[in-house]
């Protein structure tokens, strides 16, 4: 199982010092937060993807590429990667890049975006929200697999004769997480695949995460790629730890009063109660991921929102060091204990090459 | 048949949880019908922070689960500065769009006079036609002076009358609708392949 952290990437005011960061600020602390990441031994870094204010990451691959080249282990991938707005052969290519540099610790998550208004600037139309996430992933798997592509669609230009360069790397194209909250189309979409299914439940109930997670096992078993238990799911998680519980309640509470997403809304306590939030000790934050497996099943990828809400770099990174030392272990050893054998791990470069390479000795072996 | 009620009256006792329920019982004289009221009053709360943190609590998720579900609705809302009052409006704001389309609605208000009558016909009506419900032909308006004058219970018996109508009517139209697609987990799902070809030039 894999663990990490993902980035919305906000310039917020700390609510407590009345300071907003830079954008330079809140894009350096990003990159310190990626490597604080593997030093305290998580396995992911995501970063979002924004075009608009008071959000920095408009340009994931630059920022994950220059984290590439200051770490060793760190998976890097995104949360998400705007397939409906970006132009799939521009995806195809800085993703195949990406991989070269960072030796095929690469992967990303697709989405569609929230924000209407960049629909229109990036010249689309959001109506076509989903049509254009179908066409734009179906157009990307081309060009990642294959070598020259004629093609014709309703949103882009076609292509005659192109080659989308460099090749992803080993020419084994990076994995695919779909990020959907409530679209079943999307969970089926990845489904049809056999892509990776991500849930961001931060803001849900568990019913309803458990609902979209149903339909997309069922719909992977139904495709054939396996066991509704073998399919490749990933849950968000959002937490603030202190030692010693109150403490942390106390210090959070006016970053989760004034914060964008919920702030004003309902309280502390109700959303703790509703949501995956988890405000307290280590232990707390450990019983609560645990609880996920209940409506989740055995799933491979979780990751943690930590800096938001104009939280300081230092929180975050002593936040990053209790998730590192008390919480991510633990979680490790329980999560393993009654793992169904045959349920394998989120795929990553290594093990689609292996089993990318087994597949063409097979072919071979066939053939003699 | 199942008939929901939603009265967004605010003080207790309401006049517009009186005229409801007037309603309500003329529908359970002429139709063999399951009632239940949702008083907004008491979700008024929850209604409040579906907005702000954009999914609904427990009480006001199975409000609206009885109201998606329910092969009728009668609503009825105060008049509050020319209209339906705001949270009236914001139960159906965080209803999904699509939960009362084809689904007979009987539209009531309560108001002081009788001046804002046609609140009925340029605010409550629009709103339902809007989320393509069936608003039944008869709507009722009760100002305080009606409670003591005559005509009343003859709309009411009216508007009742031709819910049960559409309600016995359409039901059998509802449980086509209701046939269940080839997935769980309640969701309606097409088929990947058929996305994919839809998009074919």
């Amino acid at each position: 199982m894999q663990f990490g952290i993902f980035s919305v990437g906000d310039v917020t005011p700390d609510p407590t010092t009345g300071r907003t960061p830079t954008e330079r600020e809140r894009i350096k602390a990003m990159v310190a937060i990626a490597l604080k990441a593997e030093e305290v031994g998580l396995d992911v870094f995501a970063t979002g993807e924004h075009h608009n204010p008071p959000f920095v990451p408009s340009s994931p691959t630059t920022m994950l590429g220059y984290i590439a080249a200051q770490t060793e282990k760190l998976i890097l991938s995104t949360s998400t990667t705007l397939i409906t707005t970006n132009d799939p052969v521009k995806i195809a290519e800085d993703f195949a890049m990406l991989q070269h540099l960072a030796d095929g610790r690469v992967d990303l998550m697709m989405g569609r975006g929230n924000t209407g208004p960049v629909y229109p600037w990036f010249g689309q139309d959001i109506r076509q929200g989903i049509n254009l996430a179908v066409e734009n992933y179906a157009l990307l798997r081309r060009l990642w697999r294959e070598d020259v592509v004629n093609w014709e669609g309703k949103f882009r230009t076609p292509l005659q004769g192109f080659t989308s360069t460099p090749r992803p790397l080993d020419d084994v194209p990076p994995f695919v997480w779909h990020g959907s909250i409530r679209s079943p189309e999307i969970a089926e979409q990845a489904a049809y695949y056999g892509d990776g299914f991500f849930h961001n439940n931060i803001f849900w109930p568990a019913d309803h995460t458990k609902k979209m997670i149903e339909l997309y096992r069922s719909r992977y078993a139904h495709y054939g790629h396996g066991t509704a238990e073998q399919a490749i799911v990933g849950l968000g998680g959002q937490v603030f730890m202190r030692k010693n519980s109150q403490d942390a309640v106390r210090e959070f509470r006016p970053y989760f009063n004034e914060a964008p997403v919920y702030g004003h809304g309902p309280s502390l306590e109700d959303f703790t109660d509703q949501t995956p939030l988890t405000v307290g000790s280590p232990q707390q934050v450990i019983e609560k991921t645990l609880a996920f497996r209940e409506y989740a099943g055995d799933y491979q990828r979780q990751l943690f929102l930590l800096d938001h809400a104009g939280l300081p770099l230092k929180t975050v990174l002593e936040q990053l060091d209790l998730l590192g030392e008390e919480v991510v272990p633990v979680l490790r050893a329980e999560f393993a204990k009654g793992w169904a054998a045959d349920v394998p791990d989120a795929p990553t470069h290594a093990s689609l090459l292996a089993a990318a390479q087994k597949e063409q000795q097979e072919k071979k072996e066939a053939a003699v | 048949m199942k008939l929901v009620v939603v009265s967004a009256g605010l003080s207790v006792p309401s006049s517009t949880r009186l005229l409801a329920d007037r309603l309500a019982a003329a529908v359970d004289r002429q139709a063999d019908v399951d009632i239940q009221v949702v008083e907004l009053r008491d979700l008024a709360v929850e209604i409040a922070h579906n907005f702000t943190s954009g999914f609904p609590g427990r009480k006001l998720a199975d409000a609206l689960d009885a109201v998606t579900g329910a092969d009728g609705l009668i609503v009825v809302t105060p008049v509050f500065s020319a209209s339906y009052s705001g949270l009236f409006k914001s139960f159906f704001d965080v209803l999904e769009k699509d939960a009362l389309v084809g689904k007979p609605v009987l539209v009531a208000a309560t108001g002081g006079s009788a001046r804002h009558s046609l609140v009925l016909e340029h605010a409550m009506r629009p709103l339902f036609a809007y989320l393509r419900a069936v608003v039944v032909p008869t709507g009722v308006y009760a100002a305080s002076e009606d409670w003591g004058a005559e005509g009343l219970p003859e709309r009411i018996e009216r508007a009742a009358g031709e819910l049960t109508a559409l309600m016995s009517g359409l039901s059998g139209l509802s449980a086509r609708r209701s046939v269940p697609k080839p997935v769980s987990g309640g969701f309606e799902v097409i088929p990947f392949e058929q996305q994919l070809n839809a998009l074919r030039p």
